[in-house]
């Protein structure tokens, strides 16, 4: 799905603060810990017909809202998050959504606004990749009645799996779904907390469709557009609450 | 303590939640009759039991974290976080947390591993709930309670859905009480699992 940043607020690329303070013990990383408030960019919440949604997705670069809100719980999300630079190696700018779950009212209204958008729409299955998927995913599948599936890293799920190979920088990393825990036809979302280049949620597309599931949607807290991850899911939408440059 | 020990007998969902959970025999190794939780998932009806279980028991004691052992204490802890006002606390494997952790080891059955929680997510004397899906040896709980005192909490109960029948009655671990769901299943070789 097509995101758009809401002229209001500006994309903003985190710079550090000139003197930082790190710890040297090995027991505790002491990476300075930076919240953005208003100068994160976030999504405009856009309500779609489901005709409106099916022609957006087929073309990603038009945009067809019926309407466009910008719901008031996402900012709080967005301030909720937070930035740690250079983790896990130098470079990368870490989104760490602890703190999100540490705000009881913006993890409320996270799953709030994935349930809304997900609860009349026929979903029988939500996927959540391990592991941060795990602990946004079950709240939504309660929520609309929908089975939780558990998409793992190797050798984790015990029985009979299917298994899904896709690449890292440097070389392969396999995820891994139950044999029987979804039916051909049965409707799916796919949760993780953040897409980055795509790889594991194309990775998780792929082996779902295997089995015959139709995936309606990819959902993630937070987006890094720069990566292009969207490009990867082919025909499926994506839809998430924060954009983060 | 079992469910069945403290007002829960004969409560129809205890058996439920016990009929969907699938034993996978020699898993991950020989003689372990690993108790899966993933069919539980699979089932609406009987996951939400869980979580109403244990809503309905800790949402009058004023907690106000629950943690979650990682992986599947992911899975059970965020819904009751929710529904009690508390926040979740993910403890986890070494080197996922970023920012200021600390860490408790722990022993395995050959070796040791270590178990990681982020120190700005407790504040001094916070009510804690610890859960996982399951409490065998109570290796990973012991560490999970130590990280929580360490960092000033204090820990009210830890609460797994499946427990070793020796955690019956007033058993505690470190201490603190233990809540229980259901006995693991037995592995029965006549019985067709999905």
């Amino acid at each position: 799905m097509q995101t758009i940043i809401s002229p209001l607020l500006v994309s903003h690329r985190l710079s550090l603060a000139p003197s930082v303070p790190r710890l040297l013990n090995n027991h505790h990383r002491a990476p300075p810990s930076i919240r953005l408030s208003s100068h994160r960019s976030t999504n405009s919440l856009r309500l779609f017909s489901s005709a409106a949604a099916a022609a957006a997705s087929a073309s990603r670069d038009s945009e067809m809202a019926t309407e466009d809100v910008q719901d008031p719980r996402i900012a709080k999300i967005a301030s909720s998050i937070r930035v740690i630079p250079d983790f896990p190696k130098p470079g990368i700018m870490f989104q760490d959504i602890t703190t999100l779950l540490l705000d009881t009212e913006a993890f409320k209204d996270t799953i709030a606004l994935f349930v809304e958008r997900y609860k009349d729409k026929d979903i029988s299955v939500v996927a959540g990749v391990e592991a941060r998927g795990f602990i946004f995913g079950p709240p939504i599948a309660l929520a609309i009645g929908a089975k939780f599936v558990p998409m793992r890293k190797p050798k984790k799920l015990p029985g009979k799996v299917i298994s899904e190979e896709y690449s890292l920088e440097y070389g392969t990393d396999k995820i891994e779904m139950h044999v029987g825990a979804v039916e051909p036809g049965e409707r799916a979302i796919i949760i993780d907390d953040l897409i980055a280049t795509g790889g594991t949620l194309a990775a998780a597309i792929r082996l779902l469709e295997r089995v015959g599931v139709k995936i309606v949607e990819c959902a993630c807290v937070i987006e890094l557009p720069e990566l292009k991850g969207k490009d990867k899911l082919g025909e499926t939408p994506l839809f998430v609450l924060v954009s983060s440059a | 303590m079992f469910a069945v020990e403290n007002g829960l007998q004969g409560d129809p969902r205890l058996k439920a939640i016990s009929d969907a959970i699938r034993v996978i025999p020699h898993f991950p190794k020989t003689g372990i009759m690993f108790q899966d939780i993933t069919t539980l998932l699979l089932d609406p009806v009987a996951f939400k039991h869980v979580v109403d279980i244990f809503v309905d028991r800790y949402k009058h004691m004023n907690i106000s974290l629950v943690a979650g052992v990682e992986a599947r204490g992911f899975i059970f802890g965020p819904p009751i976080a929710l529904a009690i006002g508390a926040k979740f606390v993910p403890l986890r494997k070494p080197g996922k947390l970023p920012g200021r952790v600390i860490s408790e080891e722990y022993e395995l059955e050959y070796g040791s591993d270590r178990l990681e929680m982020s120190v700005e997510a407790v504040k001094s004397d916070e009510r804690a709930l610890i859960i996982d899906d399951l409490v065998a040896t109570g290796g990973t709980l012991s560490a999970s309670i130590n990280l929580l005192e360490r960092a000033g909490a204090e820990v009210v109960e830890c609460a797994c859905v499946v427990g070793l029948p020796k955690f019956k009655g007033q058993c505690k671990l470190k201490g603190k009480p233990l809540y229980v769901l259901v006995e693991p299943r037995e592995y029965d070789e006549l019985t067709l699992y999905n």
